[in-house]
């Protein structure tokens, strides 16, 4: 196999292990805040989290751009101390798709944790266990299906990023093209082959992340 | 009874304006044109439409890459506005345009582009291979007709090999464009036309040399497949042939020379 095909894979995978695990660690952090917690700001902190999934793609890079930018609200600092920019890095994808998955994560395992039954946290505190011993002993593995869900879900919109990830990433052969972005330039440029056997490979594997991801949750929880 | 018999007349007089009114409305004559058209056709558009009253145009703007593909799988399109000749070939390989339609309509030419703040100091070609960590956009070559261009410049003289590393490819030549403007990378191969558009926020260096890229010529042609097969060839005969569009052409900063 080509190797240009063989780093498109590799890269799509890095990109969206990566992003899922902070994902994984944001999203929880801030589902318990909206669940648990009452204070000012929290419905703007929702919102927040939240448009990601609702603005189209294109929408979020072009934020990305204007706050990460080298001309950016915290780019701009960043490239005049160290003179290096995240534009068309390839964590530049990482971030992209960090913040699209993000609200995936959030909304399931907020709606996870608001199903847990506070009497039992409740008396988790009477029996003098601390809010983070609660959390990881009570809370968390009571949520588990809804965190197993929502990681799904992120990696499958992580892997899947294109819109966001093409303006910030940009498309740059064996640096920052990704299995979609490859898949849209060999399509764009008439690579017919080359797109046939990425989109072929694009589908097995999300076929395969989701019958494993299908199995697990049913025989495990 | 009565007001079932209401109800029909109504309903039959309301589809006899609908249909009658089908038969004022123009026809609307759809372009796929090549992204670099952009402005100087949104200019042209209403004095067509003044002297042929009958028709509308609206346009599909993309890369020219990109377009030639959508044509080719069946996408609507009436008149296919090309930035290079080659895909205009690769359509009519295809059978997608109309036999003798085609016309070359305008000339561009390539140069070399930085912020207007110039943060990598660049003076010229010559400057682009300099700072290892310069960042230089182009089109996509594959894709872009202005990255091909961009492509054919740099191996010319020789700046490929040594630059490819630093290269940012765009999707289409006003993405290139528009990162350069922003100041996210340092240098950029752009039309001349398109320096022009955002002259307040980027820096023409320098042309590129004559004969280091092939003659950039705009060739539009009718699609076979569209049902306004007249009207689409009058408005490629309008582009190539009125003076107002050939003064609006130039105005946009595209040359004229070798057009007929």
């Amino acid at each position: 196999m080509e190797s240009s095909v063989l780093f498109s894979i590799g890269l799509s995978i890095q990109v969206a292990v990566i992003a899922t695990f902070f994902v994984v660690l944001v999203g929880i952090g801030i589902a318990y805040l909206l669940a648990m917690k009452n204070f000012r700001g929290k419905i703007l902190l929702d919102v927040i989290c939240t448009l990601p999934l609702v603005m189209p793609p294109s929408v979020t890079g072009y934020y990305l751009i204007i706050v990460f930018g080298r001309n950016g609200v915290l780019g701009k600092p960043v490239y005049e101390l160290t003179g290096w920019s995240i534009m068309f890095t390839w964590q530049a994808a990482v971030l992209a798709s960090f913040v699209v998955a993000l609200p995936l994560m959030i909304r399931t395992t907020r709606a996870a944790l608001e199903t847990v039954d506070r009497d039992l946290i409740r008396v988790s505190y009477t029996l003098g266990r601390s809010e983070l011993e609660t959390f990881f002993k009570i809370s968390l593995p009571l949520a588990k299906r809804g965190i197993y869900a929502g990681t799904v879900l992120s990696f499958a919109r992580a892997m899947g990023e294109f819109g966001a990830t093409i303006m910030v990433a940009g498309n740059i052969p064996g640096r920052t093209d990704t299995m979609p972005i490859a898949i849209y330039s060999c399509a764009g440029s008439g690579d017919w082959q080359k797109a046939h056997i990425l989109a072929a490979i694009f589908t097995v594997i999300s076929a395969l992340f989701l019958l494993a991801a299908n199995r697990f949750s049913s025989s495990s929880v | 009874m009565l007001y079932k018999t209401k109800v029909v007349r109504t309903i039959t007089i309301l589809l006899a304006v609908l249909l009658y009114s089908n038969g004022v409305y123009a026809e609307e004559l759809l372009v796929s044109a090549a992204m670099s058209l952009k402005n100087v056709f949104e200019e042209i558009a209403p004095i067509y439409e003044q002297q042929v009253p009958d028709v509308t145009v609206h346009f599909n703007f993309g890369s020219s890459g990109a377009l030639e593909k959508q044509i080719e799988a069946g996408a609507p399109a009436d008149v296919f506005a090309s930035a290079s000749q080659r895909f205009m070939d690769m359509l009519e390989k295809e059978n997608g345009i109309t036999p003798g339609s085609c016309r070359h309509f305008a000339q561009n030419s390539m140069v070399l582009i930085v912020p207007r703040d110039n943060p990598a100091n660049i003076n010229g070609f010559n400057d682009l291979g300099s700072g290892n960590r310069n960042k230089i956009c182009i089109g996509n070559p594959g894709s872009v007709p202005a990255g091909r261009y961009a492509k054919e410049v740099l191996q010319n003289m020789n700046l490929y090999q040594k630059i490819q590393k630093n290269l940012i490819m765009g999707e289409h030549v006003r993405q290139v464009l528009d990162y350069v403007a922003r100041g996210e990378v340092d240098a950029g191969i752009v039309y001349a036309t398109d320096a022009r558009i955002r002259s307040k926020e980027v820096k023409v260096l320098s042309a590129a040399p004559r004969g280091s890229h092939m003659d950039i010529f705009y060739p539009a042609a009718v699609v076979s497949s569209s049902q306004l097969q007249k009207q689409a060839l009058d408005f490629v005969e309008f582009l190539s042939k009125h003076t107002q569009a050939k003064e609006l052409l130039q105005k946009h900063g595209f040359s004229l020379i070798g057009i007929k």
